[in-house]
């Protein structure tokens, strides 16, 4: 089957998946969910002021054109307006987006090289201390909660060293920089743990194969086979890994966003939960699970692009 | 040419079973035996303080606001001058409890799922793959605000959430288990006894997929205690009760005035749990690995 048959297949496939998606956020919060108007209006309220916001904000119609509502936002991203900042949540994404990307994706791109280099390193130097060392502290790095890193170094690094500016945003790409600096060296520090086990293990087991052995006993140098072979086959989960966290880099990093008062998506959706915002909180969920599954799509394309042994069914 | 009377032959010694192997390998594991100790003395103490036996008076204001570590409260005090250790050693329970309860909601709907999607395929397994691959596109953090948003604050909530946002990983791997088990021989021999497709499913296939399901269940533990402190920090944590979550969250006004005791506290406490877990997770996965057994 050629790709294209393959990815048409996909894109079908993904049909169901999004009316399932826009069905648990429905049900989630037009069905299950603590009525917004009560919560929005209050305890002391005539039956009429509640039938009039629950008329204006369209929650009296028919439960099947709520739920169309939620798929047909999937695809025109035409989420209405919020319910606390009476913008228009489409334009809300569109100043948060830029905001979040420029904490989140110079972060993972740094996170991904640096994991990366290290993985490399400590595959060469597998079973040395260096290898002992490097795990030892991946999993400790990872046993600390990430609100903790984010709370010592705020604290330390740009409350009493100073170096960092404590929290704030500047629009502009390099108006941005010095808010943004602490944000993506914590965001880094929390990636780096999880991704090195992650690509040693990836790694490790590439070195440990036959092939790799055969290369060794015809003469190559232990940097020639590792660059040259078992990189190349090791890429393949490392940037399906990669590409499946790209949707997530949209969302913002939440808590460094809260922490660090960036303006992001994050801080938006967050901003939802306190003030019970529901469009903006369904526009997020379905904004990143369309970007998920799209994203889930072309990792599965690129994994039968690079992996010749995994051919369509 | 040997002749036969000289050929000596090793008595067969009967290969052990993975589960015999796994044990005897553990034993041998110094790093998992202590981090064994670690997680049993977490359970006593949590256990301990639930019945009130340690940590009881953890309200009972003993210092002055903010105090410095000193005699009376030795890891320091809070705002309303509890005591900082006192407040830890209650947090257990909820740290503890968070994790074997929301683990163990994960670990049963994940093996369920898994388990029945594999082993009857057709439409029940149609069904639970576009379940399953559903709440996965759904990023975590969303799902957790939503679900804890709509159940209210507390520790239900809590343990729901988390047990209803990790399960997904699991239920793929069993899935994918329990369908390479299923035309086993000794499922077809269980079959041709006369077994049931139930006692097919739980009772032989099952014990087979286990040593998968009690390391990820490690995993589960880690991710509900982290997130834990993340619900808390968004306010839709533990109420009423001192949680290392809540504590980590008081620490963001504390720090500007210099107060570290309660983080410190939390971080350490939190620390060495999901340190030991995850230790022995690996140990754990490496003695009951199949592949290992005869090396």
């Amino acid at each position: 089957m050629s790709i294209y048959q393959y990815i048409i297949r996909r894109l079908l496939y993904s049909i169901p998946i999004i009316l399932g998606v826009c069905l648990i956020i429905f049900v989630l919060f037009n069905l299950v969910s603590p009525d917004p108007v009560l919560l929005m209006l209050g305890k002391h309220v005539t039956a009429s002021q509640i039938a009039d916001l629950r008329r204006e904000l369209g929650l009296d119609r028919p439960w099947f054109l709520q739920y169309w509502d939620v798929v047909k936002s999937s695809f025109t991203f035409e989420f209405g307006r919020s319910w606390s900042r009476k913008q228009e949540i489409w334009q809300m994404i569109k100043q948060g987006a830029p905001v979040s990307l420029s904490l989140t994706l110079p972060g993972f791109i740094l996170s991904a090289i640096i994991s990366i280099a290290i993985s490399i390193m400590v595959a060469f130097f597998r079973g040395t201390w260096i290898d002992k060392f490097a795990v030892f502290i991946s999993v400790a790095m990872v046993s600390i909660s990430s609100l903790a890193y984010i709370l010592f170094f705020q604290w330390y690094l740009a409350f009493k060293l100073g170096i960092f500016e404590i929290s704030g945003y500047e629009h502009g790409f390099f108006e941005c920089i010095p808010y943004v600096i602490l944000p993506i060296i914590i965001y880094i520090i929390l990636s780096v743990g999880p991704d090195v086990r992650f690509y040693r293990t990836v790694l490790l087991d590439e070195i440990y194969q036959d092939y790799v052995r055969t290369a060794r006993a015809k003469g190559l140098s232990e940097t020639y086979v590792l660059f040259k072979h078992v990189l190349k086959n090791a890429m393949i989960p490392i940037i399906t890994n990669l590409v499946i966290s790209l949707p997530f880099l949209i969302l913002g990093a939440l808590l460094l966003e809260s922490f660090f008062g960036i303006p992001g998506l994050g801080g938006i959706t967050l901003e939802a939960v306190n003030t019970s915002d529901f469009p903006v909180l369904k526009a997020m969920a379905v904004l990143s699970s369309m970007a998920y599954i799209v994203f889930s799509i072309i990792t599965d394309v690129l994994y039968t692009v690079f992996d010749p042994r995994v051919r369509l069914k | 040419m040997v002749s036969s009377s000289e050929v000596s032959v090793t008595p067969g010694q009967e290969s052990k079973s993975l589960w015999a192997h796994a044990w005897a390998t553990l034993l041998k594991d110094k790093m998992a035996i202590v981090c064994f100790l670690v997680v049993l003395l977490y359970c006593l103490v949590a256990l301990f303080s639930g019945l009130g036996l340690l940590a009881s008076d953890w309200s009972k204001e003993v210092c002055s606001s903010f105090a410095a570590p000193q005699e009376d409260c030795w890891l320091g005090a809070d705002i309303f001058g509890r005591s900082v250790i006192q407040k830890t050693i209650k947090g257990t329970e909820v740290a503890m409890s968070v994790g074997f309860i929301a683990g163990g909601i994960s670990i049963v709907l994940g093996v369920f799922l898994g388990a029945v999607s594999g082993y009857f395929g057709g439409l029940i397994d149609e069904l639970i793959v576009w379940f399953y691959t559903t709440v996965s596109s759904i990023p975590n953090i969303m799902l957790l605000l939503a679900i804890t948003f709509i159940m209210g604050k507390g520790l239900l909530a809590v343990y729901l959430a988390l047990g209803l946002t990790s399960w997904v990983g699991l239920c793929r791997l069993i899935r994918g288990e329990v369908i390479k088990h299923k035309n086993r021989e000794y499922v077809q021999s269980a079959r041709a006894i006369g077994c049931s497709h139930f006692r097919r499913l739980f009772i032989h296939i099952l014990p087979n997929v286990l040593h998968l399901v009690i390391v990820n269940f490690s995993l589960q533990f880690q991710y509900a205690i982290k997130s834990e402190v993340i619900l808390s920090y968004l306010g839709l944590g533990v109420q009423g009760r001192p949680s290392w979550g809540t504590m980590i969250d008081d620490a963001k006004l504390e720090l500007t005035r210099g107060i570290w005791w309660q983080l410190l506290a939390a971080t350490l406490a939190m620390f060495f749990i999901v340190l030991a877990f995850n230790i022995l997770g690996d140990s754990l996965r490496d003695a009951l690995d199949p592949k290992l057994k005869g090396k």
